[in-house]
């Protein structure tokens, strides 16, 4: 018999291709540096008044000097933002799977959730303030609910997602519910799950600053708040670069777990 | 006494609108150890049969006579190939193979030796812990019929299992599938659109004709074994393909293509 070449053994020489790895990172790392450079002169050589457009050196000064302030609020954020997040993903995916195994919760649970997803956030936010107050908890049902229907919608069409043939081999050896759930749908579900969770994350910052700017007193959207109130415009650029970095950096966190846990996902 | 025995089944498909008659009065016996090929044509209704037999789907008329009973149900008995091998993407090819296992509640512990032997014999010793997307489709395919054998059923149920693979392929695969279902004696019923390929692997064509799906011809083919690619340029090859090519073709009314 001649054995065909397993896949991974075809594909080897093809992945030789020059270096292009420095490049591809060096390239965005330029441009970006550019950009600063180029702001950084405009400003300066147009005379734009620091309070409506500081230069990044300024903002680098500020961030310097009020580095304990923005460290603690970046924690309040991070907190509201991770806690959001966690506590979406333990009501959403059960409740995915209920939805999805049962028609009657499909059809009165998919109107609300669809009813909840339409009502904007920023309008909701002053009524959680009027219900539970100034506290981290109304901060954290805001990004609960920015975060639960990306994972709500990813996870149910995961789990629905198994091909039709195999469900026909397990049927065909009378497999139970509970087998078919543990050992095709959920595995199955996963990469879907995380498409959701990574959409859900990169929410759950805006999320809660939407949730600190209606009222609080701590977090970033707090001190951004403030900051643009007392013309401190520097510090306020500096609590946005926390907020992107903190984004940024939560979504590539997911990713790292998503790695871990669904090494068959494909890559994106 | 046959192994499988169909009476005259039924099938017929409903929705709001239509009625689609997927098989009409089929009526075959299938001996035990036998290898039965259906070939038809796609609308013929030869996934159905094959899954009614799998017991996956109910006839809506007729019977199905399993070792003597009627068969209502899935049976454990059956082993079933696909045309896409659905390996689970998290498992190695090992824990594949062994998926009916864990699912039937057998002797983990036995059937991994059984997994081994059964990887050896469709050629893929050494690929027990590969993952199937580090392997070729001829080569996931092979996991899929060594999963279908794991716990040891007599009837294998193959739905145009090579389909999806290139000619050369699919001629090895074909050979050795006789190998197996020699050295292992199932019953094997086995599902195609390819002719050649019908031939080649049946003790018996059972010749399937659409709209609606019955059986046009039951062909004999005694060709001896083991069976060899030559044997595709004989006369006798020629005559079972032009019988079946013809009836085929003129049941329907379908263009010739």
């Amino acid at each position: 018999m001649t054995a065909e070449l397993p896949a991974s053994a075809r594909t080897e020489d093809e992945d030789l291709e020059p270096s292009t790895t420095l490049f591809t990172y060096l390239g965005p790392a330029v441009t970006l540096i550019g950009l600063v450079a180029l702001w950084e002169v405009l400003v300066r050589w147009s005379g734009i008044p620091g309070w409506l457009l500081p230069t990044p050196t300024a903002i680098g000064e500020a961030m310097a000097e009020w580095r304990n302030e923005l460290g603690w609020h970046f924690l309040i954020t991070l907190y509201e933002v991770l806690a959001g997040f966690a506590l979406s993903i333990v009501v959403s995916i059960p409740l995915a799977v209920a939805v999805v195994y049962s028609p009657f919760l499909q059809n009165t649970i998919y109107p609300i959730l669809l009813a909840l997803q339409s009502m904007p956030k920023v309008a909701i936010a002053p009524l959680l303030v009027l219900w539970i107050g100034f506290g981290a908890l109304p901060k954290i049902v805001v990004v609960f609910l920015v975060c639960f229907f990306p994972i709500i919608v990813a996870t149910a069409s995961g789990l629905t997602a198994v091909p039709a043939s195999l469900i026909d081999l397990i049927r065909s050896l009378s497999a139970t519910p509970l087998q078919t759930f543990v050992k095709i749908r959920f595995p199955t579900a996963m990469p879907h799950i995380f498409v959701g969770l990574k959409i859900a994350i990169t929410f759950a910052v805006i999320g809660a600053v939407i949730g600190e700017f209606v009222g609080s007193d701590a977090g970033l959207g707090y001190l951004i708040l403030i900051s643009t109130s007392q013309s401190r415009t520097p510090l306020a650029f500096g609590a946005l670069l926390l907020l992107t970095i903190m984004s940024i950096v939560l979504y590539y966190a997911v990713e790292f777990v998503e790695r871990l846990l669904v090494p068959w996902a494909p890559k994106n | 006494m046959s192994k499988i025995h169909i009476e005259n089944l039924s099938k017929t498909y409903r929705s709001k609108r239509s009625r689609v008659t997927a098989l009409e009065d089929v009526s075959l016996a299938i001996e035990q150890n036998e290898f039965v090929t259906l070939v038809g044509p796609s609308g013929c209704g030869k996934s159905t049969l094959l899954k009614i037999v799998g017991g996956l789907i109910r006839p809506s008329r007729g019977r199905l006579i399993y070792d003597g009973e009627p068969l209502l149900q899935p049976t454990r008995d059956v082993g079933i190939v696909f045309q896409e091998p659905v390996l689970l993407p998290w498992r190695a090819t090992i824990d594949n193979v062994l998926l009916p296992a864990e699912i039937l509640g057998l002797n983990l512990a036995q059937c991994r030796v059984r997994a081994l032997e059964l990887l050896k014999l469709v050629g893929l010793e050494g690929f027990e812990s590969s993952y199937p997307r580090e392997l070729s489709g001829g080569m996931q395919q092979r996991v899929a019929l060594s999963r279908a054998l794991i716990h040891n059923p007599s009837v294998l149920l193959m739905d145009e299992p090579f389909a999806a693979l290139d000619a050369m392929t699919r001629e090895e695969l074909g050979f050795e599938l006789m190998r197996i279902w020699d050295t292992h004696k199932k019953t094997v019923i086995f599902v195609t659109h390819n002719i050649v390929e019908a031939i080649l692997l049946a003790d018996r064509v059972v010749a399937m004709s659409p709209r609606p799906g019955r059986i046009a011809k039951i062909v004999k083919i005694d060709l001896p074994r083991p069976r060899t690619l030559d044997m595709e340029f004989t006369g006798e090859f020629k005559s079972y393909f032009d019988e079946i090519r013809a009836v085929i073709y003129s049941g329907g009314g379908a263009a010739r293509p």
